[in-house]
């Protein structure tokens, strides 16, 4: 099993060898609706944790998709920019958003494991 | 210990409790609980209103009676329509204007027997209300219908559905109103609405709205649809938000609704604003609103920066977001005339990026209203 987190700002994140995959959550593109437009960051770019990361937008709105944990963009997924559905169809699995080259894989450790994440969810209602 | 700062309560409309058990996500809108959509979601619902039919939920909207000696000529004095040239149960989109040529609000006037029937925007009823009164009484009587309910069907099949549950209302002609009895109480029909396609809005007691909405949604060509839907059709639409688009500090010219200023009253002004609104049709206005078109993907939301291609800032997007009849994104906003014409480059400056996007025709879809 892969080390897998959350954030309370419903992005989760996924040790996948070297490198840590980031979505957003099945709460939140339930929250924003239907997804119609994402915007992924360039390759090579360093993002610090807690620091824009993408864009996700639905009919209504716009959202910051923030960066679990520091590192450096390795990976985006185009399949979403092409097709932005993708996110609310399968948002833990095709419709990931990019990959990290982490800066310290210990700043997982201050993130929520899937039972507190879903706990949290619940406590917004 | 600091005490929240408490909102006034949130008013429902008579169709609260269908919405709540159809699934709607309620939102606040106009000191209104409100359905933005259903579990449909917003591009289902707004998809499914322009190929079959839409219900909305609309009670919230103003409804007012004018009555009086001459309620016609009183209201001309507040809005630059042509309500003179209006036949019986016919009705017109017109504004309410201030002193400056400023929209106050927009509105939809029909001719009753018994004298106006108008229907404001939810937000702006109670000033509405007031500046009828103050402007209006004693000639005219002014009476909000707090105890009736309006609902929208919209879309290809609405004329279909509806026949169904009121006779003879596929005879209505665009922009015309027909009184049903229904159990012995009066309800007004009318061929409008807000999203571009065919379709009907119905002013009924509140008492029998949950009624007529189930057996609306009894039929298999009618979802419930939502605040979300609502916006984006008429948005693609290029129909006007009030608030958004338009407000106290536009024009009916510049917001490119001189055709909403009949022949009469060009000539003979006689409504608020007048000197500037005359002016400004024969000179032109400053600034236009325009439909824009970014050409990229990413919708370029309300109060979105528009710049010239020489960075020039030369107005700013009121309305924005995606059109999922058009499959992408489309904008509203207000440009310097300079830049108004179709197919002008310009740029919008989303998230700080400037981004590619041209003047576009309005509407951003063709209109589906009943022709006969």
């Amino acid at each position: 099993m892969s080390l897998l987190r959350f954030t309370k700002d419903h992005e989760w994140i996924r040790l996948d060898g070297d490198l840590a995959v980031v979505g957003i959550t099945d709460y939140a593109q339930s929250q924003l609706g239907d997804v119609v437009y994402v915007e992924l960051p360039e390759i090579g770019r360093g993002i610090e944790r807690g620091k824009e990361a993408a864009v996700v937008e639905s009919v209504k709105a716009a959202s910051e998709v923030y960066a679990p944990a520091s590192g450096e963009v390795a990976e985006v997924n185009e399949a979403i920019a092409a097709d932005p559905a993708k996110v609310n169809a399968d948002p833990m699995g095709e419709g990931w958003f990019l990959k990290l080259r982490l800066a310290d894989p210990g700043e997982l450790e201050g993130l929520l494991d899937e039972e507190a994440y879903q706990r949290f969810v619940e406590e917004q209602h | 210990m600091t005490l929240a700062e408490t909102a006034p309560p949130l008013k429902r409309t008579p169709l609260y409790a269908l919405h709540r058990e159809l699934g709607a996500k309620m939102v606040p809108f106009a000191g209104y609980e409100m359905p933005v959509q259903y579990p449909a979601g917003i591009l289902a619902e707004h998809l499914h209103t322009r190929s079959q039919a839409g219900l909305f939920d609309v009670s919230h909207m103003g409804q007012i009676r004018l009555t009086g000696a001459d309620p016609i000529v009183a209201l001309e004095a507040l809005v630059p329509g042509d309500l003179q040239a209006l036949a019986a149960m016919r009705m017109r989109y017109t504004l309410f204007l201030n002193e400056e040529g400023g929209i106050l609000d927009d509105l939809m006037v029909t001719r009753r027997e018994d004298g106006l029937f108008l229907v404001v925007n939810a937000a702006r009823q109670e000033a509405d209300f007031a500046h009828l009164r103050d402007c209006l009484s004693p000639a005219a009587a002014i009476e909000p219908l707090a105890d009736r309910a309006l609902l929208a069907l919209q879309g290809p099949a609405a004329a279909t559905v509806l026949s169904c549950l009121i006779d003879g209302v596929a005879r209505l002609g665009f922009l015309t109103a027909a009184e049903v009895m229904v159990d012995g109480r009066q309800w007004l029909v009318t061929r409008s609405g807000y999203t571009g396609e065919d379709g009907f809005e119905i002013s009924l007691p509140a008492a029998e709205a949950e009624g007529f909405a189930r057996r609306l949604i009894a039929q298999p060509e009618v979802l419930p649809i939502g605040l979300g839907a609502r916006d984006s059709l008429r948005l693609e639409a290029g129909l006007c938000l009030y608030g958004h688009d338009i407000d106290e500090g536009t024009t009916p010219i510049e917001a490119d609704l001189a055709w909403t200023i009949g022949k009469r009253r060009r000539a003979d002004g006689g409504f608020p604003g007048a000197a500037t609104v005359l002016r400004q049709l024969t000179e032109g206005a400053p600034r236009k609103r325009v439909g824009i078109r970014p050409e990229g993907r990413a919708p370029a939301r309300e109060d979105t920066e528009i710049v010239d291609t020489a960075g020039n800032r030369i107005g700013r997007v009121t309305s924005g977001g995606f059109g999922p009849s058009v499959g992408g994104p489309v904008a509203m906003g207000y440009v310097h005339r300079s830049h108004a014409r179709e197919g002008t480059a310009l740029e919008l400056q989303v998230r700080g990026t400037p981004r590619p996007a041209r003047v576009a025709r309005l509407p951003f879809v063709p209109t589906h209203y009943y022709r006969g």
